[in-house]
């Protein structure tokens, strides 16, 4: 299974949510598929992604919030999941493609490349309510209608191909990107101000 | 020498006068009665991480979300979460207001606290994050509002730098 597929399968749901992306590959297969201004791309700093998510699944209830993350990211973030798990946002969905490599960098075997680690297992032992495990795009496709339906918390670790596009570029500068996002959400979605507690 | 409570009523007074309704923190023995006065007030989200440099990221999604938000941590955890801090906030020009407790400086008895707090402030000066240091409780809430304006208007950490004059008192 190829992480650009399986995107590419729910890439018509992004319409209606908040997208926040890890660097590199994973990145630019989304912004290859057409960006929206709902998208954010973390181009660096590895790790948070999943945190950006929960900061703005907390904070905008009724909106669903997407992260699509990486073993290597997720790795250097553990911690996230337990926060997440503590304050279990409803609409808050972290997909995790596990090429087993760090990829954009080089391509060096992450620590979930023999199987070693497992991402799902600590998922759901940081006490993610729903996680799913999947390896096969239909698979793939069933966790994420399956997490699209539910209101509540969900990981879907997803084992792909280490490989990523031939290209990298985007006509859309760093600060741009959370500029317009920021704008993006302001103008188009409606803020629950009273009482955001979990 | 106790944590202050008069002070830290005062502190968290000066929060919520900026405007503040989520507070992303982790513990410290300083911080103990600000993250009390949050968990009980009903108005206040209060997020508690697992390191502090997830809460730059959770910092930056409450941004995007449009609430208005600081971060309560101490000087160890600022330290800790320096390539979340460069690398998202700094890239992306994301405002982050930092209330950082200052451990580790004049009159620290703990050996463990001094190094993180000898180079506090040299950290703070060479990534060009702009500082202040908060002593008198009758200026705290002053201190937060102009630091919390200055983050968002100039789209960039900001930090107030919490001392043992501030937070430590008889009571
Ligand atoms: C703190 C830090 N260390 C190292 C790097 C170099 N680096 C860039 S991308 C990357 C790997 C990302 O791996 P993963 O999250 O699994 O995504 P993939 O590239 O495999 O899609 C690394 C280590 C970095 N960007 N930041």
């Amino acid at each position: 299974m190829k992480r650009a597929d399986c995107i590419k399968a729910i890439y018509p749901e992004f319409e209606t949510c908040l997208v926040v992306t890890i660097m590199g590959a994973c990145a630019q297969e989304l912004y290859d598929l057409g960006h929206q201004e709902n998208f954010f791309y973390l181009q660096h700093a590895m790790g948070l992604a999943s945190s950006i998510g929960l900061g703005l699944a907390l904070n905008l209830p009724q909106k669903r919030t997407i992260v699509l993350d990486g073993d290597g990211s997720v790795l250097m973030n553990l911690g996230t999941l337990a926060t997440m798990a503590r304050y279990r946002p409803a609409n808050l969905i972290q997909i995790i493609f596990d090429n087993g490599s760090l990829l954009s960098t080089g391509g060096f075997v992450s620590h979930t490349a023999s199987g070693i680690t497992d991402l799902a297992a600590i998922a759901k032992g940081a006490g993610i309510p729903n996680v799913a495990a999947v390896s096969t795009i239909y698979d793939f496709m069933e966790a994420a209608a399956a997490a699209f339906d539910r209101r509540d918390l969900s990981v879907i670790v997803a084992k792909v191909e280490a490989t990523g596009p031939d290209h990298f570029g985007m006509d859309l500068k760093l600060p741009e990107n959370a500029l317009r996002f920021e704008r993006f959400i302001r103008e188009n979605c409606k803020k629950i101000v009273e009482n955001s507690r979990p | 020498m106790t944590v202050s409570r008069e002070n830290s009523k005062a502190l968290y007074q000066g929060i919520k006068a900026a405007g503040v309704r989520f507070i992303t923190a982790l513990p410290e023995t300083w911080l103990i009665y600000l993250l009390q006065m949050a968990e009980d007030d009903p108005e206040m989200c209060l997020i508690e991480v697992a390191k502090e440099e997830e809460a730059v990221g959770i910092a930056a999604g409450a941004y995007f979300a449009g609430t208005p938000n600081v971060m309560l941590l101490q000087n160890h955890g600022f330290l800790g979460a320096i390539n979340g801090i460069v690398s998202l906030a700094m890239l992306y020009r994301v405002p982050l207001c930092m209330l950082i407790a200052h451990r580790g400086h004049m009159g620290e008895p703990y050996p463990w606290h001094t190094q993180g707090g000898i180079v506090t402030e040299p950290v703070l000066r060479g990534l060009g994050i702009p500082f202040d240091y908060a002593r008198d409780p009758a200026k705290i809430a002053k201190q937060i509002r102009e630091a919390y304006t200055f983050s968002r208007s100039s789209l960039s950490p900001v930090a107030l730098l919490l001392t043992r004059d501030l937070m430590e008192g008889e009571a």
